[in-house]
């Protein structure tokens, strides 16, 4: 029986990120997911494919599982008493905060946005993009325990060869809510309930910068044509042209999707930090010497909103719509 | 705050896998002005602490001490240079950990607030981390933050976090940390550039804020860094023949990307 390893669920149903983590979890160990929500039966069945042998539902006598001192604390607790070897998540700003309290409680390294895990001499490693995607880092942790967020697209998620059952329960542990901190309200976006993807987890994102004047409707044809998250700078953010939540780059939401093409975004260091791990990169922008068309793969120089109208017309003709 | 590389520069690492760093290539992390403002509007909100003070703290090599005096500049009372050989290579966790006990150290603080990630590392656990070592409740990620002054002294928060728009609020003393569109940072007027001239920062080691060297001995270790090598450069279309569109299409298709 090799060592538990643990997956923490932030939703049901399950988000793309948690299906890579689990493939990368497969080669670490015995599987146990825990979520802070009961798991619903499809959901059981989807975690049993990607062989995860134990489902936990973890819950607390004193303590309201939403703060992510709370809910790290739980996990932790959790960790402790399953043996766990390894305490993995996926890598957003809520999740890598549960993450730093798992850590903090089981005194474990902390290895944050990694791209893949192994073991290294019995600890824990990772490799991680830093500087903008110019440098590789492989880094382990030195204590027994480790802790790891996977960075979204690093890895395709796959199901296990064998699909097995995964077995049902529940864990009580010890958290509890720091005093006086209080959830006041939750407002889901409405982006992230319609049809587009997440943009975090989108595996096309297509971006727009200042070079909209505003005007994103081109952008959004692209996007639909691909089936894309639709992303932005923060200077359009500023002029409130989209919610901060759609900015991409180092202050805002890192993305690292299969194909990212940035439509009239000059490529500001601020904002390469945050799409420089796409796979595929595309620019279209009347300036052959931005920086963004430099470090892409393909580039159209041109007006956007011809580009971009264009080439979503020949995708939908292409798919036949 | 912290002292990091220049976005602009030639950003890398040392054999040792330590991020160089070089005097004329450091600046404050950006969005530390961000904390660094917060902090500021945070005692104007609040009449009944106008004497309240702010004060800068850093941690690492002899160059940080630029960071500090960045915000002594933007109005901060006064700085506190952690600098000490034990911490080449700290993680995060003994990066918080030795805030923490420098915090401490300088008493009850009202409020502790941080950038909401550090431009180099991104890893944006340090002010969890910090809020776990401090046993104090967290206001992360703010790009709003507004303060109900006494009885409560209440903070609340918006943030724009994984889908979702959330509120939070806490009582203070709290580890708030804020976005980089959560306010204006002031700049600072030649009078305070040079008024920071004379505003003390303290230069301490793990000795005067009593931390024990195995207190402090990180939880990671660098195994490798590697530079990547630089993208090989576009193939380039222009859109003169108004072709553009479908040869970005046939791009798109060809690379079996559709
Ligand atoms: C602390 C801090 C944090 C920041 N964090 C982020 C971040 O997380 N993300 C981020 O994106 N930015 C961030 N920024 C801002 C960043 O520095 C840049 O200002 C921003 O990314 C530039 O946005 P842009 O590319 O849309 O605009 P610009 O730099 O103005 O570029 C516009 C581009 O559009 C092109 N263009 C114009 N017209 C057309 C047309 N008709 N068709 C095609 N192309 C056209 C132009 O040639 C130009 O290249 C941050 C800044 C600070 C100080």
């Amino acid at each position: 029986m090799t060592s538990p390893v643990i997956v923490y669920l932030d939703g049901d149903p399950l988000r793309s990120g948690v299906l890579e983590v689990l493939t990368l979890a497969r080669g670490l160990g015995d599987v146990i997911a825990l979520s802070p929500a009961p798991v619903g039966e499809q959901t059981v069945q989807t975690l049993g494919h990607y062989g995860v042998s134990r489902v936990l539902h973890v819950t607390a006598d004193d303590a309201d599982l939403t703060a992510p001192a709370a809910v790290g604390q739980g996990v932790a607790d959790a960790a402790e008493e399953l043996r766990a070897t390894a305490v993995l998540l996926t890598s957003s700003f809520p999740t890598k905060e549960i993450a730093a309290h798992v850590a903090h409680r089981l005194a474990a390294g902390l290895l944050v946005d990694v791209g893949d895990l192994h073991w290294h001499e019995e600890r824990l490693a990772g490799t991680k993009r830093a500087f903008g995607g110019t440098w590789d880092t492989s880094c382990a942790v030195t204590t027994a325990r480790g802790v790891a967020t996977v960075r979204p697209h690093a890895v395709a998620a796959e199901p296990a060869r064998e699909p097995i059952t995964a077995e049902v329960g529940a864990i009580t542990v010890g958290a509890s809510t720091p005093t006086g901190l209080e959830l006041v309200d939750r407002q889901a976006h409405e982006s992230s309930t319609d049809e587009r993807p997440a943009l975090a987890e989108a595996a096309v994102v297509v971006a727009g910068g200042r070079g909209t004047f505003g005007d994103f409707d081109p952008v959004h044809e692209l996007a639909d044509a691909l089936g894309a998250a639709v992303g932005t700078t923060r200077d359009c953010v500023d002029e409130g042209w989209l919610p901060h939540d759609a900015q991409v780059g180092q202050t805002g939401v890192t993305v690292a999707p299969r194909l990212y093409i940035g439509a009239g975004i000059s490529g500001a260091p601020h904002h390469i930090g945050g799409m420089s791990a796409a796979r595929t990169i595309v620019a279209v922008n009347i300036d052959a010497e931005a920086p963004l068309v430099e470090m892409a793969d393909f580039a159209v120089v041109g007006d956007l909103a011809t580009v971009l109208t264009d080439a979503a017309e020949a995708i939908r003709e292409h798919r036949g719509l | 705050m912290k002292h990091v590389p220049e976005l602009e520069s030639a950003r890398g690492f040392s054999p040792e896998g330590r991020t160089v760093r070089t005097t004329e290539d450091g600046t404050l992390n950006e969005v530390d002005e961000n904390a660094v403002e917060a902090a500021l509007a945070l005692r104007e909100m609040s009449p009944e602490s106008s004497d309240a003070e702010v004060v800068a703290v850093t941690l690492g090599p002899a160059t940080a001490v630029d960071a500090v005096r960045r915000a002594l500049q933007m109005g901060a009372d006064r700085g506190v240079h952690i600098s000490d050989d034990a911490l080449t290579g700290a993680d995060y966790a003994t990066t918080a950990r030795v805030l923490a006990a420098a915090v401490r150290q300088l008493g009850a603080a009202d409020a502790v607030i941080t950038g909401m990630a550090a431009l180099d590392g991104l890893g944006a656990v340090v002010p969890s981390l910090l809020a776990a070592e401090l046993g104090l409740p967290q206001l992360t990620v703010a790009h709003e933050v507004t303060y109900t002054g006494p009885p409560d002294h209440m903070v609340t928060i918006t943030r724009d976090v994984a889908g979702a728009t959330e509120t939070w609020r806490a009582p203070l003393p709290a580890v708030i940390s804020v976005t980089d569109v959560a306010n204006s940072p002031r700049l600072p007027k030649m009078k305070e550039i040079l008024a920071a001239r004379t505003k003390e920062v303290a230069t301490l080691t793990l000795a005067d804020l009593d931390l024990p060297a195995d207190e402090v001995v990180p939880r990671t270790e660098v195994l490798s860094v590697n530079q990547r090598p630089p993208r090989e450069g576009p193939e380039l279309v222009t859109d003169d023949d108004g072709n553009g569109g479908r040869k970005l299409a046939e791009y798109l298709i060809s690379e079996g990307l559709i």
